[in-house]
């Protein structure tokens, strides 16, 4: 199983520590080719619009969409959820629209509002999941009938924080909190079962 | 916790007992504030003036912009005193952009340090470029909520600032000149002296904290770490694609670029070379395609040519 970290902006670094915890060698990937067999993609946190800007200048677009086609699955953090989603409700960045959700960006206002909190997350564990949010995007809409689509986790007024969305042949997770900023590496656990 | 340093000022590391107390949000955390440090990493914050100019910067790919009166370059050419900037100029940039806005204040001015949190300012970086306000003290970050940047010469200085409350650290450079050789010794000096510190005996940690005038605790978490428990970008004079690359390779996580831009022929197109260039510090060929054609880079001044009590880096320490 081949895993890559895109290392364009933001914290990638944090995310390979987290998976070398695990035991498991990623590679940062700066040019489209290095994506060519790569089973699992994580598109860390950083600023949406930067590596928006970063994944078109360097013709990321089209080679992302093409590896997911042939079974590459993705998880975004935070910015990374932002990349992936279907919709904004802001006129930019434009999104590579590979997860039927709809994201607000930095909805809950500046830095001073970034908070920590508690996540209950049944699919890792009665032990709950620190979530760490900051300038965090807002999943505004999620359609809940749609079978292929499962919120993994919400915060306690159900605003849905992790959510997967299962296609033919590949797997998008999304979670708008960062789990490799804490030592808890569940989530990183979580999406190497879920691409094995 | 592993990657952000979750030490807050007593010493204390949380735990997973806190986690199972955190039912309700928690703001202002140092994890929180550190952590929009992490999401800035490998990214350009850029000077800006005007919300015309912060338009450019967020279009251009900068992962913040820094909202001031005057460029360094021209805070140095007027003198007398620079302020913090006039909240209506800040406010305005708040609202033309989605990226995040930084601010400056005076060293020790922890007034002006409240407008700007009060203005929802994301990051104050408390700031040797404008006139200090307090020559013996820094301001005591730990009573805000909202994160400091602060600049440094040495680890020592950056200690200090640390074990105040900043949550991210850049090198002062030398502001406004364009000439990028103080950022590149104040870099080389920080990350030299945590190589050192990691090889030193347990013992010799005490007597290298009162040497350089840094709190001990923090030279333990040095030693144990590797490396400085905040998010380390570099600052001051840097001006060319090369200039940011050459920062990036030497260790740093990310740059500022102030003067450098908007006192450049093309604005727009050299703020998107070095935000490139930040990216790709490793390849040479691409630092060449982004350095090609950028037109006048700013004139710039040489730091050896103004005497050592003018350069702004010294105030503070």
């Amino acid at each position: 199983m081949k895993l890559g970290v895109l290392a364009l902006q933001g914290d990638f670094k944090e995310h390979v520590k987290s998976f070398s915890q695990l035991g498991i060698d990623t590679l940062e990937i700066r040019n489209p080719e290095e994506l060519s067999n790569l089973n699992g993609l994580v598109i860390p946190g950083g600023e949406s619009t930067t590596i928006t800007k970063l994944i078109d200048i360097y013709g990321f677009r089209d080679a992302i969409l093409k590896s997911v086609k042939q079974g590459m699955n993705i998880w975004g953090t935070c910015a990374g959820m932002i990349v992936v989603s279907k919709r904004l409700t802001d006129p930019y960045p434009n999104p590579l629209g590979l997860i039927d959700i709809e994201v607000s960006r930095n909805w809950y206002g500046s830095q001073i509002n970034s908070f920590e909190v508690a996540i209950p997350f049944k699919e890792l564990g009665p032990k709950v999941f620190p979530g760490i949010f900051i300038r965090a995007p807002y999943i505004s809409s999620v359609d809940e009938s749609n079978k292929s689509i499962k919120v993994l986790a919400r915060l306690s007024d159900g605003t849905p924080v992790a959510i997967i969305q299962k296609h033919k042949n590949h797997k998008i997770l999304v979670t708008s909190f960062h789990p490799e900023l804490t030592d808890d590496l569940r989530v990183h656990q979580y999406f190497v079962k879920m691409t094995e | 916790m592993s990657t952000i340093n979750s030490t807050n000022k007593n010493g204390n590391t949380s735990s997973n007992k806190e986690w199972k107390q955190l039912e309700k949000p928690k703001t202002g955390s140092w994890t929180v504030k550190g952590g929009l440090a992490q999401m800035l990493k490998g990214g350009v914050i850029m000077d800006v003036v005007t919300s015309e100019h912060a338009k450019i910067a967020e279009d251009a790919g900068a992962v913040a912009v820094m909202a001031l009166e005057r460029v360094p370059a021209d805070i140095r050419a007027d003198g007398g005193v620079a302020r913090m900037s006039d909240p209506e100029l800040i406010s305005g940039i708040i609202n033309s952009v989605s990226i995040p806005v930084m601010a400056k204040c005076r060293i020790g001015h922890f007034v002006e340090a409240q407008i700007l949190e009060s203005l929802g300012v994301d990051y104050a970086d408390e700031s040797e470029v404008l006139t200090e306000a307090d020559t013996k003290h820094h301001i005591n970050k730990w009573n805000f909520k909202m994160p400091f940047v602060c600049g440094a010469r040495n680890l020592g200085e950056a200690l200090r600032r640390i074990g105040e409350g900043a949550a991210m650290i850049r090198t002062k450079g030398e502001a406004g000149t364009g000439d990028v050789v103080q950022a590149v010794s104040h870099a080389r000096s920080v990350l030299g002296h945590i190589q050192k510190i990691t090889i030193m005996s347990e013992e010799e940690l005490m007597t290298e904290a009162k040497n350089i005038g840094a709190p001990y605790e923090l030279l333990i978490e040095i030693k144990r770490s590797g490396k400085l428990p905040v998010v380390n970008f570099a600052a001051g004079g840097i001006a060319t694609p090369a200039d940011a690359a050459l920062m990036m390779q030497l260790g740093v996580d990310g740059v500022f670029v102030g003067s450098g831009i908007f006192k450049s022929g093309n604005p727009a197109k050299r703020a998107e070379a070095i935000v490139k260039a930040t990216t790709h510090y490793n390849d040479p060929s691409i630092l060449a395609e982004v350095s090609k054609g950028l037109g006048e880079a700013m004139v710039g001044i040489n730091v050896s040519t103004i005497p050592e009590d003018s350069r702004l880096e010294i105030r503070g320490s």
